[in-house]
């Protein structure tokens, strides 16, 4: 009974705290300077990354090295489209998806062969290939030099700026993902994945399709990181090889963990990690700063193993229990009647 | 002819440094199941040490020595002071934190040192032998690695420190019944696996050229040629390297100019792969119901 | 007689729960003590308890010395040689590497002589460079035991000796386990399911139930008892 008064209560918190949040998120963009709004919307496209990162590796368990590569993937999709065939900068997200999607797909076949290291290995050989692939098809993807973008117009109704209509339209795009995911994976296919990852034995003897699982997780991660990839096309304005190394895919890795791997919020805290951090290392330290990136990497991992979001969704039924103790008796009673 | 052999011979020289670099993670891997995303630039890091030593003016061999035993203590201390926390925690976090390692090496190397690149001396005069076919600097990186190798072997074969390590590897309850002290051994294995990337690092940078950049490619390789060779197997690790350094040098001369050399070599490794999901030598990861 | 091996309201825990309730336990030196019980009683955990495999309250004296503050090593450093369920063989080693590997420890005492082993067990001298994957049920509980003998221990712990093996094999196991203890002074303790066969050889048996201690005494008397014989060891 107690327990179905902290499950609601929980619940009852968390709603608040999105619509709290959501709330920020709007307002935001009017009280910071336009370069504060490009990080904020910054932010929240490595968020939809790693959240796409989320699914594959933290609730079905298959790592990836590569998804920087992905990531590219779906930013070239973008710039050519609008570089080339004058495709407006918002019909090319869908494109982006759903050519990243089939990428994943075609990637998660052949990677069914593989576990752990031996999976990193294949991932890898994506996030180290995708550079020299982008730089060796120079006539579609502008070589070494990349492709630079004009950057979109708002619409003259809206009244806003650029930075902030962008940063609107990015927002928008990370609340549909977040809800899309938290429909996948609170849902049966969600369930699958997370057995999967578990007991793989397990899920396939009580007849999961252990194959088809497993490649529509793969693919709806790619997906997710290739709209990202796309979205960071039009909000930066250019694209190029070096702007998507290994380094980005191991990025989006250690945003992960920070957030918690096996979470949604956690993509959040994720981006907010990959785009700040390293900024405030410059300030610690202009010496050294990727030396201070580091250390960060570090002392998260030892005080919360299990990343910010995932150490909070374990504290929060003692959090809740503890709250409950200064409930005073009537409310008390009112829940186990109403249980 | 005469050029295919001289591509076979110096492939099999940089696979020389593949497979000690490969090693030192198979070797981690065995004890921790952990693959050290740092063990290029901690390798990086034994080499500037080694460089150092010998500006001040020590003797090549003397500073080798020397660089030997400081990896070797560093490795040991990395072990228990960084890695130690996260031993118990999800393999994820582990990783991140060798990846911690990596920037923070880095970083540092790039501090101390500069960016500059740096001349590192050969302590194998630049000749050619047999009619070309290979340089002494081949030949005497390919005899450290198996007098490396050869010392390695004979430590884990027949000393008791080294079985107590192989124990502490496979089966660590066992072990501790048997009084060995697991962490320990632990601790051990990274001081050699610390060790020999120093050698690799000290073996590549004449040709490299040091710089803190200078690994991360070998690393690369290394892992590939671990992973080839299956992450479990240490005779795995030596063949998988070696084949890598040749595979390499043939795509690089026969096949595809520099820009999709890595991209195809890795292609390569991974059909291989696709046959033998756990490398040529590895042993599947056994799942118990 | 002489007490090697005490326990005093042993409690042990799983993370938070708590699966031993309070086990008082000795084993006299040189005796042999029995655990028996069904499946799930704790008799495992027991001996887990004694290596410091699990989170214990409670006092574990073994020859006068408290084993509360130490690690698993330190307790096989002391002279007390586990073969856990399962035997704990290393099976990607030789059978002569896991032997040398049991005399890991055997510092200030003599060390166990391999030859002495391969006397008590000639099948294993023969198969001595073999894996000791490669071995049978019955061999490699042989080794395992061969492989605690070479620490020249104090106190022989067994974890169900005779899981899985045949009947004759399980009987030749025990003839060598009673024959060590007697000509080594060793002492043992013994988890089994085999009542019957382990009740002939033991001076004390205790019975325990999902973590408690319902009936101790000497072996023979727990072996007559017809109605502790009827419920608990199945004849």
């Amino acid at each position: 009974m107690s327990g179905g008064q902290s499950k609601s209560s929980t619940a009852s918190w968390q709603w608040l705290g999105g619509v709290v949040l959501i709330v920020l998120a709007m307002a935001l963009p009017f009280a910071l300077s336009s370069y504060h709004v490009f990080e904020l919307t910054q932010v929240m496209i490595y968020a939809i990354a790693v959240l796409g990162l989320n699914i594959l590796t933290g609730y079905n368990g298959q790592i990836s090295l590569g998804h920087g590569g992905f990531f590219a993937a779906g930013a070239y999709t973008a710039a050519i489209l609008m570089h080339r065939y004058g495709v407006p900068y918002w019909a090319t997200l869908a494109p982006a998806a759903l050519i990243c999607f089939a990428l994943g797909v075609l990637f998660g076949l052949p990677a069914l062969r593989f576990e752990g290291p031996y999976l990193a290995l294949v991932t890898l050989a994506m996030a180290v290939a995708m550079p020299q692939l982008l730089k060796y098809f120079g006539t579609w993807t502008g070589g070494n030099q990349g492709i630079v973008l004009t950057k979109p117009v708002p619409p003259a109704a809206i009244g806003l700026d650029r930075d902030r209509w962008l940063y609107f339209l990015v927002l928008i795009v990370l609340l549909l993902a977040m809800r899309v995911a938290a429909n996948l994976l609170n849902g049966r296919t969600g369930r699958a994945f997370v057995a999967i990852r578990d007991h793989p034995i397990a899920a396939a003897a009580m007849g999961i399709n252990t194959a088809r699982y497993k490649t529509l997780a793969f693919g709806t991660s790619t997906l997710f990181t290739g709209v990202a990839g796309a979205l960071a096309a039009i909000v930066i304005g250019f694209v190029a090889p070096e702007s998507f190394t290994l380094f980005l895919s191991l990025s989006f890795l250690v945003g992960s963990a920070v957030g918690g791997i096996a979470t949604i919020g956690g993509a959040i805290v994720g981006g907010f990690f990959i785009v700040f951090v390293p900024n405030l290392a410059n300030e610690i330290s202009d010496a050294a700063p990727w030396a201070i990136y580091g250390l960060a990497m570090l002392l998260f991992m030892y005080v919360m193993p299990r990343g910010v979001i995932g150490t909070a969704e374990a504290l929060g039924p003692s959090l809740t229990r503890a709250a409950q103790r200064f409930r005073t008796a009537p409310s008390a009673n009112k829940s186990e009647w109403k249980t | 002819m005469h050029q295919l052999l001289q591509q076979i011979f110096s492939g099999l020289a940089a696979g020389a440094i593949y497979a000690s670099l490969a090693l030192a993670l198979v070797m981690i891997y065995r004890a921790t199941d952990l693959v050290n995303f740092a063990q290029g630039e901690m390798a990086m890091f034994s080499t500037y040490i080694a460089w150092t030593l010998v500006n001040a003016g020590f003797p090549f061999w003397g500073a080798f020595v020397i660089t030997l035993f400081a990896s070797f203590v560093g490795g040991m201390a990395i072990e228990r002071i960084v890695i130690r926390p996260v031993e118990n925690a999800p393999i994820l976090t582990a990783v991140v934190v060798t990846i911690g390692l990596l920037l923070i090496f880095n970083a540092l190397a790039g501090w101390i040192y500069s960016y500059t690149l740096q001349e590192f001396p050969s302590p194998f005069p630049d000749r050619i032998l047999f009619g070309a076919l290979m340089t002494t600097r081949d030949v005497g990186v390919i005899v450290v690695t198996l007098v490396m190798l050869a010392a390695l072997f004979f430590f884990f074969r027949f000393t008791p420190t080294g079985l107590a390590m192989r124990a502490a590897a496979q089966n660590p309850e066992s072990a501790q019944l048997c009084g060995i002290h697991v962490g320990r051994m632990l601790a051990l294995g990274w001081g050699f696996a610390a060790a020999i990337g120093a050698v690799a690092g000290i073996m590549v940078a004449p040709v490299l050229f040091l710089d803190p950049h200078m690994m991360s490619g070998v690393l690369l390789y290394a892992f590939t040629g671990a992973l080839l060779g299956g992450i479990t197997s240490p005779v795995g690790a030596v063949i998988g390297g070696l084949l890598v350094g040749v595979t390499e040098n043939l795509v690089g001369t026969y096949l595809i100019a520099s820009q999709l050399k890595l991209t195809v070599a890795l292609l390569l490794i991974i059909l291989v792969l696709v046959f033998r999901p756990n490398g040529l030598f590895g042993t599947a990861i056994v799942r118990r119901v | 007689m002489a007490t090697i091996l005490e326990l005093s309201a042993v409690k042990a825990f799983y993370g938070q729960s708590e699966v031993l309730h309070g086990i008082d336990l000795t084993v006299e030196e040189g005796g042999m003590t029995v655990l028996l019980g069904a499946n799930g009683a704790g008799k495992t955990t027991t001996l887990r308890a004694i290596c410091a495999m699990v989170r214990t309250e409670g006092q574990i004296v073994f020859a006068g010395r408290p084993l509360q503050r130490c690690t698993t090593e330190q307790v096989a450093g002391l002279g007390i040689a586990h073969v856990p369920e399962g035997r704990g063989t290393f099976i990607g080693l030789t059978v002569e590497e896991n032997l040398r590997l049991g005399a890991y420890t055997a510092t200030g005492r003599p060390q166990g002589n391999m030859e002495v082993m391969y006397g008590f067990f000639p099948i294993l001298a023969q198969r001595r460079r073999q894996q000791a994957g490669a071995l049978s049920g019955g061999e490699q509980q042989m080794l395992a035991i061969a492989r605690a003998l070479m620490m020249s221990p104090r106190l022989l712990v067994l974890d169900e000796p005779s899981f899985g093996l045949a009947p004759r094999v399980v009987e030749s196991i025990f003839t060598i386990v009673e024959r060590i203890r007697r000509e080594q002074k060793v002492s043992v303790l013994l988890v089994e399911q085999n009542a019957s066969l382990a009740l002939e050889l033991a001076d004390r048996a205790y019975l325990l139930e999902t973590g408690y201690v319902v009936t101790s005494g000497s072996a023979r008397a727990l072996a007559d008892d017809p109605q502790i014989r009827r419920s608990y060891l199945g004849y």
